[in-house]
């Protein structure tokens, strides 16, 4: 546990807490990243004309922050996976939160915030598949 | 439209700061058999504890319903979203703000992330059941 990093991850996790209140308290939205994701390149024919602005201002600022971040504290560093396992990887990343209808921020951050039994579920379901894939990409593979 | 970017601003700081936007540390958390690194369990605690003082309220007052249903779909979406999420390491979140990294597996990622979505769309047009 030499990488255990409690004091950033903690602060880090407020962030991610106050910005999912916030969007929610200015916009009425919930911040679930996949969800706001799917609806600006794939929306319902019968969103409101207005509804692509707020999604696409959401990922735009979180491609900023990422910006930010490499100008002012850790430079960007390249990737280290194959395009392969990444392509199957964001596939299953994209079909699974559609069909699920959300990540770890709209069932995890934003749906344990309001103790919600069906994000709970969804939470322990990814967090198991999750840790069986990697053991198997890292221990089996 | 200027406080959703806002709000995705501090959301992606937060992501950076927290070391999720970085495949390894999520792939180190999820690898339990490994050299784990439980971080992430306090990013997602850390966040929830600010969405659990202010969401109820909040919600009551914007009047958002929400499905509550364990039904198959979610268990299925889940379980698939997690296997994409423990090959990877992204989630979307941490996915899109890594863009910045302007490294080609990342744009490879969100691509094939982007199909995945409007691949499910063509599976299930009802959409997704948030």
């Amino acid at each position: 546990m030499d990488n255990f990093t409690p004091v950033s991850a903690l602060a880090g996790g407020a962030l991610i807490g106050a910005a999912s209140v916030w969007l929610l308290a200015a916009n009425g939205r919930i911040a679930g990243v996949s969800g706001i994701l799917h609806g600006l390149v794939g929306g319902m024919s019968a969103s409101p004309p207005g509804d692509r602005w707020w999604r696409a201002a959401f990922i735009a600022g979180l491609v900023a922050a990422g910006f930010a971040w490499h100008a002012f504290a850790d430079p960007a560093v390249p990737g280290e996976m194959h395009f392969a396992p990444l392509a199957l990887a964001g596939f299953l990343v994209g079909l699974g939160t559609r069909v699920g209808g959300g990540c770890t921020s709209g069932h995890g951050v934003c749906g344990l915030g309001r103790f919600s039994a069906r994000s709970l579920a969804a939470v322990m379901v990814f967090m198991a598949t999750g840790m069986a894939a990697t053991f198997v990409m890292r221990h089996v593979l | 439209m200027i406080s959703a970017f806002g709000a995705g601003l501090l959301f992606g700081i937060g992501l950076w700061l927290s070391g999720m936007a970085n495949p390894r540390k999520v792939l180190d958390f999820l690898d339990v058999a490994g050299n784990w690194d439980p971080s992430l369990l306090l990013v997602m605690g850390g966040a929830v504890a600010v969405t659990a003082l202010a969401f109820r309220p909040l919600v009551r007052k914007k009047q958002l319903t929400f499905k509550d249903a364990i039904d198959a779909p979610l268990i299925l979406g889940a379980a698939i979203f997690g296997i994409g999420w423990g090959i990877g390491g992204y989630c979307p979140g941490p996915a899109i703000t890594a863009l910045s990294n302007l490294s080609a597996d990342v744009f490879v990622f969100v691509a094939a992330m982007v199909a995945g979505g409007l691949f499910a769309r063509i599976v299930s047009p009802a959409g997704p059941g948030a």
